[in-house]
C-alpha cells in the first residue's frame, strides 16, 4: 500500500494539480463575474468548447500559439454577449438562453471543425505551449518545480485570481457589478447601467471561459476533440456555489477539485487496477455534489440571480 | 421672485389603461417643502419616478432652474441635482453603508474612493445631524436607519431637490419626529423638499404649500397647510366629505370563535401564553398591543397555520384545535393577513388568480379537477367593480397594484363568501383616509350581518371606533378586556406597556 501512496504522491502531483486546475479557474472566475451582475450563463459548456476549436484552429492555421488564445478569448467574449443579448437586453429565461447558448455553440463547433479538418483518423494535433520555467522560484524545491514550471497561461490564472478580487472588491465597476447582482433597482437609481454592467460583467465572463477553452487545447492536449470540455463548464457552475460567489473561495474550490481529480488519475495509474477505472472517475464528481451538499446550505447566491431588470416594472 | 428650483409642466404618463398622470403642474422652490398629497393610486409615486428619470412621460416637460432638462434616466436626475427616497428603498442589504453610499461615484485612480466617501459622509453628518456607521452591511440597520442612508445617498450626490415617497408609512412615531427635524434642518440651508404622504396631520405639521392629486390630475393647491383644517384637504383628496361611521348599537349573538387557554411555541416572534378570548355573532373584538407582543401568533393560530401547543378553539361551538387552513375556510372562517404582499397574494400572478387562492379547488373555480378560467375572472371582474380596485384588468400582474388596492382586493376575496368569523391584521395600514373609511365601512357592515370580527392592530384610535370590546396584548398574554365604551387611548396605551392588568379575563 505504501508503495501505492508513493506514486501517487510525486513531486508531478502538485503540478498535476495545478494544470488541472488553471481551466477551471478561468471557467469559474468567468462564471462568477456572470452571476455576481445576476446573470447565470449556463452556455459555459458551449462557449468553452467553441473557443476550445476556434483558439486551435487559429493556432494550428497560422501558426502562432498567442494568436489562437486571442482568437478563443474573442469568441468566448462574443458568445458571452450573445447570451447577455438574449438574457439582458432583451430579459429572456437564463435557464433557457443558457442552454441554448451551449447547444448552439457545441454545434457550432463540431460543425466548423469537420468543415476546416474534414474526418481524419488522427485528430491533427498542434506544437502547444511549453512550461516556462520562472528564474529563481523553478528553483525552490518541490514548489518550484511544480508551480513555477509551469505555462504561461498557469501564471496567468494564478494573476487572475486576486485581480478578480481587486475588481469586484476595490473598483467602482466591481462595486456596480456586485450591486446589480444584489438590487439592480438601486444600481439604476444611483446612476448605474444595469443594462451595460451586466452587458459587460457577461463579456468579461465569456472571455474568462474562452481562455479556459484555449488551455485546453493549446496546453493541456494540444488537439480538438469532442470531448475536450466533458463537464468542466458544469463543473465550474458548480463550483462557483461552492465558492461562494467569491473570487478567492472560487479558486480554493477549483484547486480542490483538481486534487481530487489528480488524485483520481494516479489511483487509475496505480496498482488499485483490480478496481475498474470507471469508480474513479466518478470520484471528483461525487466529491462535488458531496462538498455542493454541505457548503450549498450557507451559500447565499446574488439576490437578483435570475432576475431581468424592467424599469418601469414593479 | 427667482425662477423655481424644480418646475414640472404638463406631466402626463400612461400606463396601458390607465391615466397615472394627466397634464400636472408643479414647482419646488430653495427651501420650500412641497407636501404632494392624494390617495393611494393617485399618481404621487408615478409623478416622482417621472421627475427622477425611472418612467419615462408621454407628454410634459421638466425645469430645472428655468432650464429645460431632459431627464431620461435617473443618473440624469441626479446630474440635474435631484434626489429621491423611494418607498421600497433602494439599498443592497449585503453591501455595506459606505458601499451603498459609492455606487455609481466615479473612483480615484481606478479604484473606489473609500476616503473620499468617508470624509463626505462625515461632512453630511455634521451638516444635518445625519450619521451612520459606514462599515455595517444594510442588512444590520433598522428601517429608519435604512431611511437615513437613503437621505445621506441623495444629499452625497449633491441633491438640491429631496423627493420622500411615503417616509413616514414605515416609521415608528418617535422616528418621525427626528425625520423632521432633519428635513427641517435641509430646508433651512435651502434644499428643496417633496414630501409624500396622506397623512394630514404630518403634512399639516411639516410643509409649506401643498399639491393634492386625484385620479392623476391635479385636484387642488393649498398655500397654508398649517391653517387648514384635515377635513378640508380630505375633501380635495377623495372629491367628498370624509364622515366618520358610526358604529350602531346592537346585542350580540352566541360566541362564534373561542379560544382556551392556548399557547404555543416554535414560531418567529412572540409565542402565546395561555391566552383565552371570544368573538361573538356581530360583534367586533379589537386586539390592541405594540407590534410584536404575539399577535403574529395569535393570527397564525386562529388563520390554521400555526397548530397550538395547548388549548382548545372553537368555531361555532365545534372544536377545531387542530384544522388545517382549508378545513377552517370551509366552516367560514375569513382572514386578511398582516403582510399583503408575502403572504396576503402572489404578486407574480395575475390578480384574479390571488383573488380566488384560498378557494381555488371548490366548486366556484373549477370542474372536474381543472381551473375554470371564465369563472375566476368573472369573479375578479365582478369584485374588481363592486370594490372600486383600480386596475388595468384582473389579469393584471397582482404586484403591479398599490398597497389600497391590493387590499380591496383581499377584503373583497373573504367577504364574497360571507365569512363567520373574520381575522385581520392591520387592515389599513398604508392607506389613505378615503380607503381607510371604505374598509371600516366593510367592516361594520359585516358585524351587522352577523359576523364576528377580530382586528388586530397598533391604530388605537381605530380600534376605539370600530371595536365593541378591545383586549390588550402583552408578551404573548392576554393583558386584559374592556368594553370599549370603557376604554381610553390613554388606559389601553398603560396596559399596552403591562403597567396595568384590567378587565374581565386576566
Ligand atoms: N409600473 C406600473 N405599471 C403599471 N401601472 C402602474 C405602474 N405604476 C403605477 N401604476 C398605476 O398608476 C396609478 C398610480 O399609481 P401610483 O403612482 O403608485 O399611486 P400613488 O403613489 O399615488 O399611490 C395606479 O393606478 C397604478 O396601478
Ligand atoms: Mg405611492
Amino acid at each position: 500500500m505504501s508503495a501505492v501512496f508513493e506514486q501517487i504522491f510525486q513531486v508531478g502531483f502538485l503540478a498535476a494539480i495545478i494544470r488541472i486546475a488553471t481551466p477551471l479557474a478561468f471557467a469559474t472566475l468567468g462564471e462568477m463575474f456572470s452571476e455576481r451582475a445576476g446573470v447565470l450563463n449556463l452556455g459555459i459548456e458551449g462557449i468553452m468548447l467553441l473557443s476550445a476549436m476556434a483558439g486551435f484552429t487559429a493556432a494550428s492555421l497560422s501558426g502562432n500559439l498567442w494568436l489562437g488564445v486571442l482568437v478563443a478569448v474573442l469568441v468566448g467574449a462574443l458568445m458571452g454577449a450573445l447570451h447577455a443579448l438574449f438574457t439582458v437586453a432583451l430579459g429572456l429565461s437564463q435557464h433557457v438562453c443558457g442552454i441554448g447558448v451551449t447547444l448552439f455553440s457545441s454545434g457550432l463547433a463540431y460543425f466548423l471543425y469537420r468543415l476546416i479538418f474534414g474526418q481524419q483518423s488522427v485528430p491533427p494535433s498542434i506544437d502547444g505551449f511549453k512550461p516556462v520555467p520562472i528564474p529563481l522560484l523553478s528553483d525552490i524545491p518541490i514548489l518550484g518545480p511544480a508551480v513555477f514550471n509551469q505555462f504561461t497561461l498557469v501564471y496567468l490564472a494564478i494573476v487572475a485570481v486576486p485581480l478578480a478580487a481587486f475588481v469586484l472588491y476595490r473598483t467602482p465597476w466591481g462595486l456596480s457589478v456586485r450591486m446589480v447582482g444584489e438590487n439592480p433597482r438601486a444600481a439604476d437609481s444611483a446612476g448605474v447601467s444595469v443594462i451595460a454592467t451586466r452587458f459587460q460583467a457577461v463579456i468579461l465572463g465569456g472571455a474568462l471561459m474562452g481562455l479556459a477553452g484555449a488551455f485546453l487545447t493549446m496546453a493541456q492536449f494540444n488537439a480538438f476533440t469532442f470531448g475536450v470540455v466533458s463537464g468542466r463548464g458544469w463543473v465550474a457552475i458548480a463550483l462557483v456555489v461552492f465558492g461562494r460567489w467569491d473570487p478567492w473561495r472560487s479558486a480554493g474550490a477549483a484547486l480542490l477539485f483538481a486534487f481530487v481529480d489528480a488524485l483520481q488519475l494516479r489511483m487509475q495509474a496505480s496498482g488499485l487496477g483490480h478496481i475498474p477505472y470507471e469508480a474513479f472517475l466518478m470520484l471528483p464528481f461525487i466529491f462535488t455534489i458531496v462538498a455542493m451538499a454541505f457548503m450549498s446550505r450557507n451559500a447565499v447566491a446574488p439576490s437578483a440571480l435570475l432576475k431581468p431588470f424592467r424599469r418601469e416594472e414593479r | 421672485m427667482s425662477a423655481p428650483l424644480i418646475e414640472m409642466r404638463g406631466i402626463t404618463k400612461i400606463f396601458g389603461a390607465v391615466k397615472a398622470n394627466e397634464a400636472v403642474d408643479l414647482s419646488v422652490a430653495p427651501g420650500e417643502i412641497l407636501g404632494l398629497l392624494g390617495e393611494n393610486g393617485a399618481g404621487k409615486t408615478t409623478l416622482m419616478n417621472v421627475l427622477f428619470g425611472a418612467y419615462a412621460p408621454d407628454a410634459g416637460e421638466i425645469l430645472v432652474e428655468g432650464r429645460p432638462v431632459a431627464i431620461h434616466n435617473s443618473a440624469d436626475a441626479l446630474a440635474a441635482g435631484i434626489g429621491m427616497v423611494h418607498q421600497h428603498f433602494h439599498l443592497a442589504p449585503r453591501l455595506t453603508v459606505l458601499e451603498n453610499l459609492l455606487i455609481g461615484i466615479p473612483g480615484k485612480s481606478g479604484r473606489i474612493d473609500r476616503a473620499g466617501g468617508l470624509a463626505r459622509l462625515q461632512e453630511i453628518g455634521h451638516q444635518h445631524g445625519l450619521s451612520l456607521d459606514p462599515n455595517l452591511p444594510v442588512s444590520a440597520l433598522s428601517v429608519g436607519e435604512q431611511q437615513r442612508l437613503e437621505i445621506i445617498k441623495a444629499l452625497f450626490r449633491g441633491a438640491k431637490l429631496l423627493i420622500l415617497d411615503e417616509p413616514t408609512a414605515v416609521l415608528a412615531p418617535s422616528e418621525v419626529d427626528g425625520l423632521f427635524a432633519a428635513l427641517r434642518s435641509m430646508a433651512a440651508q435651502g434644499l428643496g423638499i417633496i414630501f409624500i404622504s396622506h397623512k394630514l396631520n404630518e403634512v399639516r405639521a411639516l410643509t409649506h404649500r401643498c399639491v393634492v392629486l386625484r385620479h392623476g390630475k391635479v385636484a387642488g393647491r393649498v398655500d397654508h397647510p398649517a391653517s387648514t383644517t384635515s377635513a378640508e384637504m380630505a375633501k380635495l383628496m377623495c372629491g367628498h366629505e370624509i364622515v366618520p361611521p358610526t358604529r350602531e348599537a346592537s346585542t350580540p349573538g352566541a360566541a362564534v370563535l373561542t379560544l382556551d387557554g392556548i399557547s404555543t411555541s416554535g414560531h418567529a416572534g412572540t409565542p402565546l401564553r395561555d391566552v383565552s378570548l371570544f368573538v361573538r355573532a356581530g360583534e367586533i373584538l379589537g386586539i390592541a398591543g405594540v407590534s410584536g407582543n404575539g399577535q403574529r401568533a395569535l393570527a397564525d393560530v386562529i388563520s390554521g397555520m400555526l397548530p397550538p401547543k395547548a388549548g382548545t378553539m372553537t368555531i361555532a361551538g365545534k372544536t377545531v384545535t387542530q384544522f388545517s387552513p382549508r378545513e377552517l375556510q370551509a366552516l367560514g372562517l375569513g382572514r386578511i393577513p398582516e403582510d399583503r404582499m408575502t403572504t396576503g397574494l402572489v404578486t407574480n400572478l395575475p390578480l384574479a388568480d390571488s383573488m380566488v387562492l384560498p378557494r381555488i379547488g371548490t366548486e366556484s373555480f373549477s370542474r372536474k379537477g381543472l381551473l375554470n378560467p371564465t369563472a375566476i375572472r368573472a369573479f375578479a371582474e365582478e369584485q374588481i367593480k363592486a370594490y372600486d380596485i383600480r386596475c388595468p384588468g384582473p389579469m393584471v400582474r397582482a404586484g403591479a397594484l398599490s398597497g389600497g388596492n391590493l387590499q380591496k382586493a383581499l377584503l373583497a376575496r373573504e367577504l364574497a363568501f360571507d365569512p363567520k368569523v373574520l381575522i385581520v391584521s392591520q387592515p389599513t395600514r398604508g392607506l389613505d383616509i378615503g380607503a381607510a373609511r371604505f374598509i371600516h365601512e366593510k367592516f361594520l357592515a359585516m358585524r351587522a350581518k352577523g359576523c364576528g370580527i377580530i382586528v388586530i392592530g397598533e391604530d388605537l384610535e381605530e380600534l376605539l371606533m370600530l371595536s365593541d370590546r378591545i383586549a390588550v396584548m402583552y408578551e404573548g398574554r392576554i393583558a386584559g378586556t374592556l368594553p370599549s365604551a370603557d376604554a381610553t387611548v390613554a388606559r389601553l396605551g398603560l396596559m399596552m406597556t403591562g403597567a396595568v392588568q384590567t378587565g374581565e379575563a386576566a
